[in-house]
């Protein structure tokens, strides 16, 4: 019987690919548990031996962070579940919540060699299924291993954000022993991993241990606190701080500038996720914050955000849940994964169709939207052919909340306060590509207030190239000479987002 | 942090909170507003700020559903579990001549820091305080203190002059002297009838609205008011506007939006507590 090692990639490939058990569908939607159960023990070694431990292996080079993936699978396959979480951490501090969020089919698993091999996506090692295995072991342990610090360098940064930029920054600098504080607006943290992102896809239990842990490591977090209103970004370098890093986010929510679109009952995506996820109105009365009652909730848009929405409506109570948008399901951007649980969820899509205008009551209520069907014609900036209104088509469709899940874009609360600071002409922080340095000396940004609203993973990736950044300016010092920041607001706007829009 | 260092009942249902915060304290500025949390399991309100010396802040605060009446319920030592801000656009305040600073009910206490940063700027102030009745006139001395001259006015007549706002700046304006501004806070039905007394006349008027809010940064839109036929957040764009601007009632609409669960979770509140 030969060892896992020993498996020629012929017989590896023969291995069954293994199935992580979901929650059924027509329980899910009466609940905020996640939907995927996770890997046993015994299936994760399985699955782990699926890998082809490929000497040039291109799964690293499609990870933001570059994760060893072949050493972490291989520590799997070994049942040295320990030393693959360690393995993961080096580069990643954050797994268990990019095994659930990171969009993998478009980054390590895609380059996978069982993906090319088997010429199948679905049948890739699934390396982010094993990555979320290491986490939740790990977690479930107990007690995640606290690193060696070094000593206190003496140096002390503010980091802007609690999302996953500021929390990598936070983690990276605090391991080589500056002093950080990370400032936070809401009152709790991990930003759009809490109010943005579902319980069912990500438990905020997950979030709030990973912050315990870096509390532990002695990162300070301090909440209600709104930088640019508090206190400014000038004030806080005044106030000690050698360095920092804006990790602020995407958190300005698009609305479509219809008629009918300030009706009761229209909500941006931000409200009403932040409602239902951050203040659990989902649990009213028991928690205070209400939510609409909906019978029939129309969602505008196609991205993860639009999937959040109308699979938490279905869980809200709502009758009928319709995912209206405007160009065909090729096109979306939303995880594939997200639009298959959304069609088992019983989400009614409306596709190639378009609002016009929303429709009230005599109280102000939302009653229906005026829908244009549609139809794809050449090909816009993003590549996708773009969405072309076939006249005279208009019908109504019936609903009671409609949600508008079509883009965020930068708080522009930031840049209002601090004039020093370059933006883009949509308002994202310009910094240097290489050092995440932005026009004003001392201060960092990444994440999605440089990029525009994109993934979890490219924000820790950016936060990863600005803590090495800060960290080697707290060493020398030396500001003028990062390369050039690029002008910002003439007529040539950097165009940060790499997502494209819907 | 957020510590209630001092409680006072100012008037029936309308308390008096000075709280510790050292960072709004040092801040703020007349027109900001914070969002508050009593509890940690309470949702997001918005207060405006009504004052505060030193570290503290002073919140005037009516008691109108389950959060207010939480706050209403805790006593001077407790500490508010979260207090976020200064938020919003502090108040235009600049030298216009004379002004007038209406506060209708609650906006009396917001009105307050207004009228004196006016004052302040060399203008000439006269204010307006309204209420149903004599009981409910409150911050009476401290609007005294800043403003040339203060017009009373109570629904029964049991304090003042008998009638609403609007009535005494009807007969301010008669009075001839030029008015430069007026600043009208207070309940959503008593700003839009003074713009109506403003509008024909062509008085610069701001109000300070008060809409339902969550993050209060201008995250989510749910504050969302319809200015000159723009949508503007209250949040971030305001909470002060052209009063002749802004559709008040859209605005008093959406704040109904979720009376049906606010009453119960007012009831069964007042019912488990106070029952």
């Amino acid at each position: 019987m030969p060892t896992w090692r020993e498996r020629t990639n012929k017989e590896r490939l023969k291995l069954p690919q293994q199935r992580m058990a979901e929650q059924a569908a027509e329980l899910r939607i009466r609940n905020m548990k996640e939907v995927p159960l996770g890997f046993s023990a015994a299936q994760a070694r399985l699955e782990a031996q699926r890998c082809l431990q490929c000497s040039k292996a291109r799964c690293v080079a499609g990870c933001p962070v570059g994760i060893d993936i072949p050493r972490f699978v291989a520590q799997i396959a070994d049942g040295d579940f320990a030393a693959a979480a360690a393995t993961i951490k080096e580069k990643n501090l954050l797994p268990a919540i990019c095994g659930r969020v990171c969009p993998q089919e478009e980054q390590c698993q895609v380059v996978c060699a069982v993906t090319k091999a088997l010429k199948s996506l679905d049948r890739s090692v699934s390396i982010g299924k094993l990555e979320r295995f290491v986490a939740d072991w790990e977690r479930e342990q107990g007690s995640a291993a606290l690193p060696p610090l070094p000593k206190p360098s003496g140096r002390r940064v503010a980091v802007v954000g609690s999302g996953p930029a500021g929390l990598t920054v936070a983690g990276d600098l605090i391991r080589q022993g500056h002093a950080v504080t990370v400032f936070e607006a809401l009152h709790r943290p991990g930003g759009v991993l809490v109010y943005g992102i579902p319980e069912f896809r990500l438990p905020k239990e997950i979030v709030y241990r990973e912050v315990e842990y870096l509390e532990k490591l002695g990162v300070q977090f301090r909440y209600n606190f709104v930088v640019g209103k508090t206190r400014s970004l000038e004030e806080l370098l005044g106030d000690g701080y050698d360095a920092i890093f804006i990790g602020t986010g995407a958190g300005l929510p698009k609305f479509l500038d219809l008629e009918g679109e300030n009706l009761c009952g229209v909500y941006s995506a931000n409200e009403y996720l932040t409602r239902s996820n951050l203040m659990r109105a989902f649990e009213f009365p028991r928690s205070d914050t209400p939510l609409a009652r909906s019978r029939r909730v129309a969602v505008i848009g196609g991205g993860n955000v639009a999937m959040d929405s109308a699979r938490t409506a279905a869980r809200l109570g709502a009758e009928t849940v319709y995912l209206v948008y405007r160009r065909s399901e090729a096109e979306m951007p939303a995880r594939s994964e997200e639009i298959y649980h959304a069609r088992e969820e019983g989400i009614v899509f409306h596709l190639l169709q378009n609002p016009t205008r929303f429709l009230g009551d005599q109280r102000d209520w939302v009653v229906g939207l005026e829908l244009q069907r549609m139809e794809l014609g050449e090909p816009d900036a993003s590549g996708r052919r773009r969405p072309v209104p076939i006249q005279g088509s208009e019908w109504v469709l019936e609903a009671d909340t409609v949600i508008v899940a079509i883009g965020n874009e930068a708080n522009p609360l930031m840049a209002q306060t601090a004039p020093a600071l370059r933006t883009t002409r949509r308002g994202n922080i310009v910094v240097d590509a290489q050092s995440q340095r932005t026009s004003m000396k001392g201060v960092f940004a990444g994440g999605d207030i440089v990029l525009g609203a994109a993934t979890v993973i490219l924000a820790m990736g950016e936060g990863r190239r600005a803590a090495q950044a800060i960290a080697k300016y707290l060493e020398d010092g030396k500001w003028s000479e990062a390369p050039a920041v690029p002008e910002a607001c003439s007529a040539a706007p950097v165009e940060p987002s790499p997502a494209p829009a819907a | 942090m957020y510590e209630i260092v001092r409680k006072e009942t100012l008037a029936p249902g309308i308390c008096r909170y000075v709280v510790r915060a050292p960072e709004i304290a040092r801040s703020r500025k007349a027109g900001q507003f914070v969002i508050v949390r009593p509890r940690d399991d309470s949702e997001r309100i918005p207060l405006t700020i009504a004052g505060g010396e030193g570290e503290t802040i002073v919140l005037v605060v009516q008691e109108v559903g389950k959060t207010t009446a939480v706050m209403a319920d805790m006593v001077a030592g407790e500490s508010l579990a979260d207090v976020c801000g200064p938020l919003g656009q502090p108040a235009r305040v600049q030298h216009l001549g004379t002004v007038v600073v209406i506060g209708g009910g609650i906006g009396v206490a917001p009105a307050y820091p207004i009228a004196e940063a006016m004052r302040n700027a060399g203008n000439s102030v006269i204010a307006i305080l309204g209420a149903r009745n004599q009981e409910l006139l409150i911050m009476v001395e401290e609007m005294s203190r800043v403003a040339d001259r203060v017009v009373l006015t109570t629904d029964d007549g049991s304090r003042g002059l008998k009638g609403l706002v609007t009535t005494a700046l009807q007969s301010l304006i008669e009075e001839g002297r030029p008015i430069a501004e007026v600043i009208a806070i207070g309940p959503a039905v008593m700003m839009k009838k003074v713009c109506e007394v403003t509008r024909p006349r062509r008085i610069p008027t701001l109000v300070s609205l008060n809409t339902i809010m969550i993050d209060g940064t201008g995250m989510c839109g749910g504050c969302r008011v319809s200015v000159g036929g723009q949508t503007r957040f209250v949040c971030v764009d305001g909470p002060e506007f052209d009063g002749h601007q802004v559709d008040f009632d859209l605005m008093i609409r959406r704040q109904a939006m979720y009376a049906e669960q606010e009453h119960l979770a007012y009831q069964q509140y007042l019912d488990r507590q106070r029952g």
